[in-house]
């Protein structure tokens, strides 16, 4: 390789370093505190939202945050809002946020039921379910369903079936077979069944 | 997780746990007590209170506000299109005080930096070792001739802090004869709540789109463009015909001759650029300023107080601190997130100094929801860091925006939701 091919290589290893710093040079680097605690207008104080729809993400176990985090903001999960915030921030950032949320109580609210569906739901989730999503959807490492707000709920099993969100590993399998058990209200008794518990 | 992410995971988290051992540390021990008094119960104020107790327990924290309630302007614009009561937007003040806030219903009058007193129009003084004023706008009303305070009350609403002026502005509205004609003066840049007016027009085109189809609402702006201008024209064109001749609702731009210069109060017509415009109901919404407190407590530079970006502490009084709509923070706009955000970083630089810390890095978020029809909401969203050569708030580079432009409509419903839930959390962030 001659002399000026090595200059030009490494003038624009020099300018793509620049470039790489850039955004992180000037910016200051806030804590993982800092960070959550402008997420609470939307998620509610240390992520407990009230609700109606917006999800609690407050006791999420840390690395179902960080994938979710890093699917937003590479586009690959269906949403209003996340992608378009989730870009702000780096994996380090993520991981300080998930280690924040992971700490907090996870306050639930009462939500309305029906009694009936959530008695059908409970039977399915023991069948199909508990076995990733244990203690009836607790925050776990599938993530949290048990008392989670049940629009969301709704909103996230519609982008799993209708093809919007990447299905888990081997879940698809089961909710088609819940389904083919109970009928089309399979998702819908289960999701009465999460908003039960409260 | 890996056996060595849970680790790292349990290794880091103990040090966050130590770290929170020592920034929870009551600064009471030592010393005396601190104090920081609260000037103003909105959206800026309630946060910044509640934040102080939460971050540190040891700090007495004293709000005064004019008002015995808090009454929320953001989403009031559904009061005008029928969905919520204002009542619905009416929130007390119980929630800050089991944090141990001390609320006291009062006007603050005046703030001395040097003796650090706070002085109320009910004759008490209050010390402090640091101030936070959050005081929202007060109107320029000089700058169009015939409008005026008593002239807002009884016949042209301003409603832009919700309270009776939304309920008189809705009356009006409903009793407007079919095919009736709204204008809506909107203000010059800054104000409160960019998208605010054209939300305002939305919500009340929903409303007369079922009860009186024929109606017409006119915009009139002093501004060439404004926020979420495409969402709102695709909206608007869906919805209401918008570029049609039979459009609900038209925008008239400072080029077409928007800005307002007067009124006449008796005949509902207002003295434009180019032309003179006729209504049914107006609504004009002032050009605005920083609130009353802001001027008589020195803060102002102009018509808003410059302030530090790290804390929010004001560049012309040391230990005061300035938040939400008085304050100047651009990049962020005026809004009920971007005073809740900014809240809690002078929250956190008020706890680091009474510990004798240096105030961490700030960081921030903006979110503006707009529900322009039924199931049809818009969003804009925005992070921003400090940028510590410009000392200015910046947004993030290649993150934050408007929702997409033609989004299904499943996803403008569910942003529908998410605006109502939104309002919740915010309301409970400040106020529980
Ligand atoms: C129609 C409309 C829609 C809006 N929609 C949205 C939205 O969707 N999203 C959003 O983020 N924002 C929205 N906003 C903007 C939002 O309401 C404001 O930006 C926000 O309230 C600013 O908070 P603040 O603390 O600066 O002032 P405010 O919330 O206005 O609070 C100021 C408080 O201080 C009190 N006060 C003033 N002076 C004194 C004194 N001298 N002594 C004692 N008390 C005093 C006042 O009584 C008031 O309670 C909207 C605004 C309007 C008008
Ligand atoms: C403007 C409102 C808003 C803000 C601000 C916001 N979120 Fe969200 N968040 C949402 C919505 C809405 C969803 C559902 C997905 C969607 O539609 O975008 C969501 C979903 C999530 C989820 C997925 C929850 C689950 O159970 O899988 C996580 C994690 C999350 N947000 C984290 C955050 C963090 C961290 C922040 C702060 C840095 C934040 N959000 C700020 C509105 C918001
Ligand atoms: C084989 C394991 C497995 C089974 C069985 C399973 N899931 Fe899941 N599920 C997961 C994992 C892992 C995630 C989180 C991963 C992700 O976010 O993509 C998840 C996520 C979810 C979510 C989204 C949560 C959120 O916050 O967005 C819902 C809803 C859900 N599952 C419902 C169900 C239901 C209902 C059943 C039973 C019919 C079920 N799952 C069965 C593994 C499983």
């Amino acid at each position: 390789m001659n002399r000026e091919n090595t200059m030009i290589k490494k003038v624009r290893n020099l300018i793509m370093a620049f470039v790489a710093m850039l955004p992180m040079a000037i910016m200051a680097a806030p804590s993982g505190q800092a960070l959550s605690f402008t997420c609470a207008g939307c998620h509610g104080t240390d992520g407990s939202s009230v609700g109606p729809s917006m999800p609690a993400i407050a006791g999420m176990d840390p690395e179902v945050f960080v994938d979710a985090m890093k699917a937003y903001r590479d586009k690959q999960r269906n949403s209003t809002i996340m992608n378009r915030i989730a870009k702000a921030y780096s994996d380090e950032q993520f991981k300080a946020m998930a280690w924040f949320f992971a700490s907090q109580r996870l306050y639930l609210q009462p939500q309305e039921y029906d009694m009936n569906l959530a008695k059908r739901g409970a039977k399915l989730h023991d069948k199909y379910c508990e076995k990733c999503h244990e203690n009836g959807g607790r925050p776990g490492d599938a993530g949290t369903l048990a008392g989670q707000w049940m629009p969301y709920l709704e909103y996230t099993m519609d982008d799993f079936i209708n093809g919007k969100r990447k299905w888990p590993r081997k879940m698809k399998r089961k909710v088609d077979a819940a389904i083919d058990e109970e009928g089309q209200d399979a998702v819908s008794t289960l999701i009465h069944y999460y908003g039960s518990q409260q | 997780m890996t056996d060595i992410d849970r680790r790292a995971f349990i290794r880091v988290t103990s040090s966050v746990a130590a770290l929170g051992a020592t920034i929870g540390f009551p600064s009471l021990a030592l010393g005396a007590t601190r104090r920081v008094v609260v000037v103003g119960g909105g959206v800026g104020g309630s946060t910044v209170a509640k934040y102080l107790r939460k971050l540190d327990s040891s700090i007495a924290v004293t709000l005064i506000e004019t008002k015995p309630s808090y009454t929320a302007c953001f989403m009031s614009n559904e009061v005008l299109s029928g969905e919520r009561t204002l009542e619905s937007l009416t929130f007390g003040y119980d929630g800050l005080r089991r944090h141990g806030v001390e609320v006291i219903q009062d006007t603050v009058v005046g703030i001395d930096p040097v003796k650090k007193t706070v002085r109320t129009a009910g004759g008490n003084n209050f010390d402090y070792d640091a101030c936070v004023v959050s005081p929202g706008i007060g109107f320029k009303w000089e700058t169009i001739e015939g409008y005026d305070k008593d002239v807002a009350a009884e016949t042209v609403p301003h409603a832009w802090n919700a309270g009776p002026q939304t309920v008189l502005l809705r009356r009006q509205i409903e009793a407007m004869p079919e095919g009736g004609h709204v204008i809506i003066a909107a203000p010059p840049n800054p104000f409160k709540c960019p998208p605010g007016p054209y939300e305002r027009a939305s919500q009340i085109a929903m409303y007369c789109k079922h009860h009186k189809p024929r109606a017409k609402i006119t915009i009139l702006d002093p501004k060439d463009a404004f926020s979420k201008q495409g969402l709102y024209t695709e909206g608007w064109t869906k919805l209401y015909g918008y570029g049609t001749d039979n459009s609900m609702i038209d925008w008239i731009g400072a080029a077409g001759g928007g800005t307002v210069e007067g009124l006449d109060p008796d005949t509902l017509t207002l003295q434009a650029e180019i032309e003179d415009f006729q209504g049914d109901v107006i609504n004009i919404i002032p050009p605005q300023k920083a609130g009353a407190i802001a001027f008589a407590a020195d803060l102002v530079d102009g018509d808003w107080c410059p302030v530090e970006k790290r804390t929010f502490e004001s560049q012309r009084h040391k230990d005061i601190y300035v938040l939400g709509d008085a304050s100047s923070a651009a990049k962020m706009p005026k809004s009920a997130y971007a005073a809740n955000s900014q809240a809690k970083v002078a929250a956190a630089a008020i706890v680091s100094r009474f510990q004798g810390l240096e105030p961490g890095d700030p960081t921030f978020v903006n979110t503006c929801y707009s529900v322009v029809g039924e199931d049809f909401g818009i969003s804009v969203a925005a992070v921003y860091g400090l940028d510590t050569h410009t000392n200015t708030i910046t947004p993030i580079p290649n993150s934050g925006g408007v929702s997409p432009s033609n989004a299904s409509p499943e996803i403008r419903k569910r942003e529908v939701s998410y605006a109502h839930s939104w309002f919740k959390n915010v309301i409970n962030d400040m106020l529980e």
